[in-house]
């Protein structure tokens, strides 16, 4: 992106002035070098998405922001909730895409020799890969129940414990999400998914913590040198896909039918207070809740892992997020706190100290905020802070950013040697597909240090600890 | 002459068919689409489905068509190897499509699967006539 055609707010923060027809400015977080090597497209969308009806402050870009469709890969846009719109070019089709990160009371020497059996293990016992499919059958009536409770339902059906619930955003479930709008091609399409992984960038990794930042919000969070953890990376799977399908005609005829101004056909969308609206919305919310609940499954699934291995183990709940969502949030706009519909996409949640939704004792920390990185280098937990809450309505990074297209990525890399490669740095990994493999190689990606300076510099959370990989799995 | 091919998006996948009509064109983006998850020239035509779609436009038309593909497939657990498109027909309003897809069950050990797509979006999607041919393009989402 040409830095000269933005105005340096400071040396995070940088803006694209309103122009056209934008509503508010676009502003992009980010070191120079990150911005630069931003597509021009991403500026682009940005503009596009500060156009739409509704959209308060600012139109924004996270530092690992990068090409997507509709809002940017990082993209955040918070709607007001008279004039505003929802769209699925703000969400995705992966609604409800997150990570969970699991603690345990093991540390690095004690499982380092059995990372192998560990991984194999998982690889076993958690499905991943193109259409991977699960031991749990659902009957129709137990699918809605699942849409409607998500990880309540799961966990009264015996996947998980109490513990669990209190910290997962949104404690695993919305209410207010409705099956009668989710069409039965979703839900004939969700048939034995829920517990899987998927393929794509999703994956399930053990490593431990070999940096302590903040030893204060570490503690807070139960975190501590050499702990080995365990995160997970996935979605709502072909349910959360065709939900996104479905809704995205529906929107492109809202769109006519209501004359809304879009500048891009991938940003069709509906007036968050018309039928079409509302409907995407309360079907949305059935991914939302189905992706926790997919999450909350794998996790009782690797916990049968650990159970074989390390018998007597201690695996609990550090945090769950959704980087894939629209949520009714307050945030303070010109001096009032009022009600609004945060689109992110690509994006994670990072609320700030004394937010209601934060569970006790993490509350005047702020949230944990996961960040994973790419196979081969460091994943990071940072907190949410006051300055982020004002900045970017309490958001941050999800992940690297993707620096290089897949089509290039398997021309440079291929599975089976990366795996070498992998191994040599002492990371065992186990794939589903080796092409699929090759697409996510960490070389593919943006030095995920460099966005997590960004993200801490900029204010939009803080770093607590960074963790590195020692095994895992691929779709 | 090539009938279809992948083009690159920095987090996606772009498919692309090209054909003497918008029939073929949209048949080979479909190839192109499948052939993102797995090795198409192992899926054997064993099962068909008859494929109905509708939309607004001919651009809208190409999605639907891409996205009912894979909701078929993802609830019969099918892949696809062969499309046929009997018509595309000027309805008011709109357009229709009618046309059958060949496949069979998706076995890991011989399709060689590589990564899923999600759904096709409208990001970049094109339908042209470049002289004596048609393009139908979009990115599908992985």
């Amino acid at each position: 992106m040409e830095i000269k055609n933005l105005r340096k707010i400071n040396d995070y923060q940088w803006e694209i002035p309103k122009t056209g027809k934008m509503l508010v400015p676009g502003i992009i977080f980010g070191d120079q070098k990150l911005v630069e090597e931003m597509d021009e497209k991403v500026k682009e969308q940005v503009q596009n998405v500060a156009s739409l009806p509704g959209i308060l402050k600012a139109s924004l870009a996270m530092p690992d922001c990068h090409w997507g469709y509709g809002l940017p890969i990082g993209g955040v846009a918070a709607m007001d909730q008279n004039e505003g719109v929802i769209t699925v070019g703000g969400i995705g089709f992966d609604s409800g895409c997150g990570l969970r990160t699991l603690k345990t009371d093991l540390t690095l020497d004690e499982i380092k020799s059995k990372i192998k059996e560990l991984v194999d293990s998982l690889f076993e016992t958690v499905p991943c890969g193109l259409g991977s499919r699960g031991k749990i059958i659902l009957s129709k009536k137990e699918t809605d129940d699942l849409l409607k409770e998500g990880t309540k339902w799961v966990l009264k059906n015996g996947y998980g414990v109490k513990d669990d619930l209190e910290y997962i955003e949104d404690n695993g479930s919305f209410e207010g999400a409705n099956p009668d709008y989710v069409s039965e091609r979703a839900k004939k399409r969700e048939r034995g998914q829920v517990g899987t992984l998927g393929s794509g960038n999703h994956y399930e990794e053990i490593q431990y913590i070999d940096e302590i930042y903040d030893k204060e919000a570490a503690q807070k969070f139960g975190l501590f040198k050499n702990q080995i953890l365990v995160s997970i990376h996935c979605g709502s799977r072909a349910l959360g896909h065709q939900i996104g399908t479905d809704y995205l005609k529906v929107l492109a005829k809202a769109s006519r039918k209501y004359h809304i101004p879009i500048n891009d056909r991938e940003l069709v969308c509906a007036p968050i207070n018309s039928k079409e609206g509302q409907r995407y919305f309360m079907a949305n919310l059935c991914a939302l809740n189905y992706s926790y609940a997919n999450r909350q499954v794998i996790v009782h699934l690797t916990r049968e892992c650990f159970k074989k291995i390390f018998p007597g183990a201690k695996v609990e709940t550090l945090w769950d997020l959704t980087h894939n969502s629209a949520r009714w949030e307050k945030h303070e706009i010109n001096g009032e706190f009022k009600k609004v519909l945060v689109h992110r996409k690509g994006a994670t949640r990072a609320f700030g100290p004394g937010r209601e939704e934060l569970p006790e004792n993490y509350r005047m920390v702020g949230q944990p905020v996961l960040i994973g990185g790419t196979m081969g280098t460091c994943s990071f937990v940072l907190k949410g802070t006051e300055v982020g809450m004002n900045l970017a309505f309490g958001s941050a990074s999800h992940g690297a950013g993707r620096a290089m297209s897949r089509t290039k990525a398997k021309k440079i890399w291929w599975g089976q040697s990366l795996l070498e490669e992998l191994k040599q740095k002492g990371i065992y990994a186990r794939a589903a597909s080796f092409s699929g493999f090759a697409e996510e190689a960490p070389g593919a990606y943006k030095d995920v240090t460099q966005v997590i300076e960004a993200v801490d510099k900029a204010g939009l959370a803080k770093k607590v600890v960074r963790m590195k990989p020692l095994g895992v799995i691929k779709g | 002459m090539k009938t279809y091919e992948q083009f690159e998006h920095k987090a996606d996948v772009g498919v692309r068919g090209y054909g003497k009509t918008v029939e073929e064109a949209f048949e080979n983006g479909a190839k192109a689409m499948f052939e993102v998850m797995v090795n198409l020239a192992k899926v054997e035509p064993k099962k068909e489905i008859k494929i109905e779609c509708k939309a607004d436009n001919l651009e809208e038309l190409f999605v639907e068509w891409l996205n009912t593909l894979l909701s078929e497939a993802g609830i019969e657990n099918l892949v696809f190897g062969e499309f046929k498109i009997k018509e595309i027909k000027k309805t008011n309003p709109g357009y229709k499509l009618v046309g059958v897809v060949q496949g069979e069950e998706l076995n890991p050990e011989k399709h060689e699967p590589k990564v899923e797509v999600k759904a096709a979006t409208y990001s970049q999607l094109k339908i042209e006539r470049e002289g004596n041919q048609y393009i139908a393009q979009t990115i599908v989402d992985v």
